[in-house]
């Protein structure tokens, strides 16, 4: 029987189908305005390509702040509890994972046996998550997929002063029309992020192994920056968008 | 190009009866907003003239060009002014400022002649901040906060939300009155986020009015919270750009259950007059 | 006069506040912050006074959501080093 674990973020809808502790199918595709239809369209085309039939599925497991979109579930966790349990079942070391996704970023601290100690959300500001290099990323004409690379090859330092995502994308005009080169602008995106994770990590704690999930985690500029607030290596999870999604589907197995 | 839909009108203003070469003491004050920059002149502490215009990128550029716009037409010069005092978010930028105040004492003192002494509370909604401020009799802060790091709640958020229904943000206002009955508000705070929200809604069919009517009532709710940490007093008075805006205004009034007071002034020129006024206790103090 | 210092977002009000009736300006209060966002300075929002009073630094007013994060004010029984070191309560915080 296979087990299903659905992750109806902010930004995008996650789907994984397991079997046995392996994942069989995944795929995700853009949450849009019709989430509910989405979601299931969604689902639908995953046991579609995999050739498996929606009798054969015992259990279907949603997570993520939408999680009511995925209203054909029979139970839901918190994303705190899946972005845990996921984490820790791929990383069993893991004692702290950090979840950065378009609208929320997170610090779970774990006790190495996949249980939570503690964890703080940097929730309802836009300021301490992905939308906030979105929203910089229309103002510098720069695609979100492009911004890790791009702040990579940047060494310099511009502090940027505006917290808020809507006064930072003025700030970053700003600096286009002083000539700032594009790359130190989204290194300094990348960075301002960064350290609010940073802190937010500091404020609950952190010990190794640290692991990083959620769609952010495949910006490396961010990474880079976040290992060097905390001054510590952290694990880059595999496909790190799904994460929460697996640890939803093998939720109390 | 797209049409900007958030532009604020500029205007200037002089007193017709007032003789300023007859001896008595002529300050200035120069406020420059993040988005608007005014300037106020007064002659023996009666307001003489005064102007509004758009901040440009060159701050020190604009608060000349607002003072300038101020005399245009009086016959009065800068040299004829004794002191003037700078305020507001690019208050290191007034060339010709003999000091500079936090806009938060300006506010207050100069509410406290626009309105009357009975002035309280003043909530002070800018381009790129809110201020809420409690005061004395003098117009003396007793208690205030200034949030200028989060753009929910200031002049700001609301051009986001102009901009995003292609409204001019002179109409917001009164277009926010036209819909059967009152949506609820507009849930997330964060005006990225609120936007996000309300694309949705346009999307689920609602009118541009009925979005419009739940983002002023998000706004209003967002402010009164701000309000509620510093308490409000009787007399309540609202200034700044967003005082122009009557859906957010009339709807703060209705959460807190006070009526604003109204003037005959224009209640964007508060930090200006409130600088002018403080030109004048200096330069009699000899500071 | 009551200094709120910070701001609300949509995650929280994250405010220091200062009684300036209470602070005589000693100073007491700013090696304590292991963040140093606290001065003493004059009276910005009363320019005909002389007295001097303790304020956040104008560049962490808007970040003191994480500027305070390593003092924890969240646990409920821990003080901040900044509120226990005014011995003339004129220092609280909001969260």
């Amino acid at each position: 029987m296979y087990k299903v674990g659905i992750d109806v973020g902010a930004k995008n809808i996650k789907i994984v189908v397991m079997k046995d502790g392996e994942v069989i199918a995944k795929d995700q595709c853009l949450a849009g305005f019709e989430t509910k239809e989405n979601t299931l369209s969604l689902y639908q085309k995953i046991l579609e390509s995999a050739n498996i039939s929606e009798s054969d599925v015992s259990k279907i497991t949603a997570t993520g702040s939408g999680k009511k979109a995925a209203y054909f579930a029979q139970n839901s966790i918190t994303e705190v509890t899946a972005a845990a349990k996921g984490a820790t079942s791929l990383y069993p070391s893991a004692h702290s994972i950090i979840d950065v996704g378009a609208e929320e970023g997170k610090s779970i601290r774990c006790d190495g046996n996949g249980k939570i100690v503690d964890f703080a959300l940097n929730e309802k500001c836009a300021a301490g998550a992905g939308a906030f290099i979105e929203s910089m990323g229309r103002a510098l004409e720069l695609p979100i997929e492009q911004f890790g690379e791009l702040s990579m090859q940047s060494d310099k330092e511009i502090p940027m002063n505006a917290q808020c995502a809507v006064f930072a994308e003025s700030e970053v005009v700003s600096l286009m029309h002083a000539k700032t080169e594009k790359k130190d602008i989204a290194k300094a995106v990348n960075d301002a992020v960064a350290s609010r994770i940073t802190s937010m990590t500091r404020k609950v704690g952190f010990e190794k192994d640290i692991v990083l999930i959620g769609g952010m985690a495949k910006n490396t500029g961010f990474v880079q920056a976040l290992k060097k607030g905390l001054e510590t290596d952290i694990i880059l999870a595999k496909d790190p968008e799904y994460i929460s999604a697996i640890g939803a589907a093998i939720y109390n197995d | 190009m797209a049409k900007e839909f958030w532009r604020w009108k500029e205007y200037n203003w002089k007193s017709e009866n007032i003789n300023w070469n007859n001896g008595a003491i002529i300050t200035g004050g120069v406020d420059v907003g993040s988005v608007s920059s005014q300037a106020v002149v007064l002659v023996g502490g009666e307001l003489f003239a005064y102007s509004s215009m758009r901040t440009g990128s060159d701050s020190p550029m604009s608060a000349v060009n607002s003072m300038n716009w101020a005399l245009e037409g009086t016959g009065m010069t800068l040299e004829n002014i004794k002191y003037v005092v700078g305020t507001g978010y690019g208050r290191v930028n007034v060339p010709f400022a003999n000091k500079t105040i936090t806009e938060i004492a300006c506010h207050a003192r100069g509410a406290n002649l626009m309105y009357g002494n009975s002035v309280r509370t003043i909530l002070d909604m800018g381009g790129q901040d809110c201020k809420a401020i409690r005061c004395d009799e003098k117009g003396k802060v007793t208690n205030f906060l200034m949030n200028d790091k989060c753009a929910a709640g200031t002049g700001r958020g609301m051009e986001v939300f102009a901009d995003l229904l292609s409204v001019p943000i002179e109409d917001v206002g009164e277009l926010s009155f036209y819909v059967e009955e009152e949506p609820p508000p507009v849930s997330s705070t964060c005006v990225v986020f609120a936007k996000t929200e309300a694309t949705g809604l346009l999307r689920e069919g609602w009118h541009k009015n009925k979005v419009i009517a739940a983002y002023c009532s998000a706004m209003a709710h967002r402010v009164v919270s701000l309000l509620e940490r510093i308490g409000v007093e009787d007399d309540f008075v609202i200034t700044g750009g967003i005082a122009k805006n009557v859906g957010v205004v009339r709807r703060i009034a209705k959460e807190i259950g006070i009526k604003t007071l109204e003037t005959e002034y224009d209640s964007q020129i508060a930090g200006a007059l409130g600088a002018a006024l403080f030109a004048r206790s200096l330069a009699e103090k000899g500071k | 006069m009551i200094a709120n210092f910070g701001y609300k977002d949509g995650s929280g009000d994250f405010y220091i506040i200062i009684d300036t009736d209470k602070c005589n300006g000693c100073g007491d209060c700013v090696p304590v912050c292991p963040a140093g966002i606290l001065e003493v300075r004059d009276n910005e929002y009363d320019p005909m006074a002389d007295d001097l009073m303790a304020a956040v630094k104008e560049e962490f007013r808007k970040k003191i959501k994480y500027s305070c994060s390593p003092c924890k004010p969240d646990n409920i029984d821990y003080t901040l080093p900044c509120v226990k070191a005014c011995q003339f309560d004129a220092i609280t915080h909001s969260w």
